[in-house]
């Protein structure tokens, strides 16, 4: 293997330009595929603290009595996805209304009855934070007697689930763009260098080489390069990515957006695919070569 | 011919024809080489000598007919065992196919890390070919630096770098001056006189005279004469 090694080595050192073709190309490809993902991570993140928040508001019917309210609460926490039911009474939601309107709270002291409802406020488990689940858990809301009205922003959650479908669908299709064409950029580069050797690994070939031993130098030449070029390609972004979470955590509010770098396992994770992509570029333009 | 001649033969051809298309390059070539033969192929330019070698390490495919190499019967032979074939040769080129980016050493350490041998023995046995030929002390140099018949040194020394049984040579002498080509002779006349089997294609005169040599003369494709050279 350290015969293979040397010369896998020697090979990239004499050919330094399709080398350096070839590193680029895999540096860039895993450049631009990371950087979208890296986004895509981090939007999920931002979405994961949002989703966190969503709470509905259930409205009860007017003049319940205390058993009722009891009742209703009991029954509301019996729901599977909900972990709490908090009751805000009418007089209760005025104040608050009234603290949140500084300045035009007159406007709400010269009402003569108070127009809020009793309601209560209901958080839910982790697990019933999609937009499919959030609509069985307000259609079982609904379904109790003493329930007037669930308010949770439907359509703003589905459209916005929508997106975020969107956008990951967009992000595995241009991963596996991203993928296939670095493959084929590769496989091309390492094509041409074998046709520039095409007389040399004839020459090893009537000298009794076998086809494994014209090969694996090419696959370890194929990986090296995979590995050069996504190390390469994970260090600019990580250096990118340094940079502009030093801007933009200044400006916006850092409790909000807390950007993260991928994690050691992720990188490894990449690294290898990297390596993966170098071998099957060489295993593809090797196959068809070889065959002629 | 004797069973015992035939059983000592390293290789058979029976009724060979090579086609390219319409043209027939060779046309029933049936001929036994025995162990330690001295063969020499001669005949025109375009008789079929080239073709004959590079039809005994299937550097072509025959059209018709059975070869027999060393017990490899190459009509039958699967694809992944034409190196092993081609490791029973040392072949030496007209145009001495030495590859360029590599120097003398490797071009000749090549054909003994490709058969897998341990690096020392590599370093030994190539040091001690390239001292056999003359060129130890460029062994470090590009083929492009050196002369022809510096370049025909190398070839032969990769040929024998394997210790094969058979000496394949086309036209080795072709492009040499007088002292070239006798130093590349006694070179094949050692390998012969260690027990190698040796055929050369050439219609080098001087080189045909030698003395116990079979020499086969094509014409056309055909085997034309056969004749045996007087003991010298």
């Amino acid at each position: 293997m350290k015969l293979y090694f040397q010369r896998a080595i020697k090979d990239i050192r004499d050919n330094v330009f399709l080398t350096g073709v070839t590193v680029t190309t895999i540096a860039l490809s895993i450049l631009i595929a990371a950087a979208f993902a890296l986004f895509f991570t981090n939007t999920q993140n931002v979405i994961n603290v949002w989703q966190q928040d969503i709470r509905m508001m259930v409205y009860l019917n007017p003049d319940l009595s205390q058993a009722a309210r009891l009742d209703t609460k009991f029954r509301l926490e019996a729901i599977a996805g909900v972990r709490e039911a908090v009751y805000i009474s009418k007089t209760h939601a005025m104040k608050q209304l009234k603290s949140q309107m500084q300045h035009h709270s007159a406007l709400l002291d010269s009402l003569k009855k108070n127009p809020l409802p009793d309601a209560f406020e209901v958080s839910l488990n982790v697990s019933a934070r999609n937009s499919s689940d959030l609509q069985s858990v307000a259609e079982s809301i609904e379904s109790l007697n003493t329930v007037n009205e669930v308010e949770y922003g439907r359509q703003w959650i589905q459209r916005f689930n929508g997106l975020i479908n969107l956008f990951s669908l967009a992000g595995y299709a241009i991963g596996g763009l991203f993928f296939l064409a670095t493959v084929f950029i590769i496989a091309n580069t390492i094509r041409l260098m074998l046709y520039s050797r095409r007389d040399e690994i004839e020459i090893m070939r009537l000298v009794g080489a076998t086809d494994r031993f014209i090969k694996i130098p090419f696959y370890l030449g194929g990986m090296l390069q995979g590995a050069t070029g996504t190390l390469i390609g994970l260090g600019v972004l990580f250096f990118g990515f340094l940079s502009i979470t030093a801007h933009f955590q200044q400006s916006v509010n850092s409790n909000l957006l807390e950007l993260s770098f991928f994690s050691p396992t992720v990188c490894l994770a990449i690294f290898t695919g990297g390596i993966l992509v170098g071998w099957l570029g060489c295993l593809v333009s090797l196959t068809q070569f070889m065959k002629e | 011919m004797t069973e015992s001649l035939s059983n000592d033969a390293i290789i058979r051809m029976f009724h060979v024809q090579k086609r390219y298309g319409v043209k027939c390059a060779l046309q029933d070539i049936s001929l036994d080489i025995y162990k330690n033969d001295y063969l020499f192929i001669t005949g025109p330019s375009g008789a079929g000598k080239t073709t004959l070698l590079r039809l005994l390490y299937l550097g072509e495919t025959g059209s018709q007919g059975q070869i027999v190499v060393d017990g490899m019967n190459l009509s039958r032979m699967n694809k992944k065992r034409i190196p092993r074939l081609r490791r029973k040769f040392g072949i030496i080129f007209q145009d001495y196919k030495l590859i360029p980016a590599k120097t003398v050493y490797e071009n000749v350490a090549l054909v003994l890390e490709a058969s897998g041998c341990k690096q020392r023995l590599v370093l030994k046995k190539a040091n001690s070919v390239l001292r056999a030929v003359g060129m130890a002390d460029r062994m470090r140099a590009l083929p492009a630096s050196l002369s022809g018949g510096e370049q025909q040194r190398v070839a032969v020394a990769r040929a024998m770098v394997g210790d094969p049984k058979i000496i394949l040579a086309d036209e080795p002498t072709g492009s040499l001056d007088e002292a070239s080509s006798s130093v590349i002779i006694n070179f094949l006349d050692s390998l012969h006189s260690r027990g190698t089997t040796v055929i050369i294609a050439t219609h080098d005169k001087q080189l045909l005279r030698k003395s116990n040599a079979r020499v086969i003369q094509l014409r056309e494709g055909r085997i034309w004469k056969t004749h045996i050279n007087p003991d010298g």
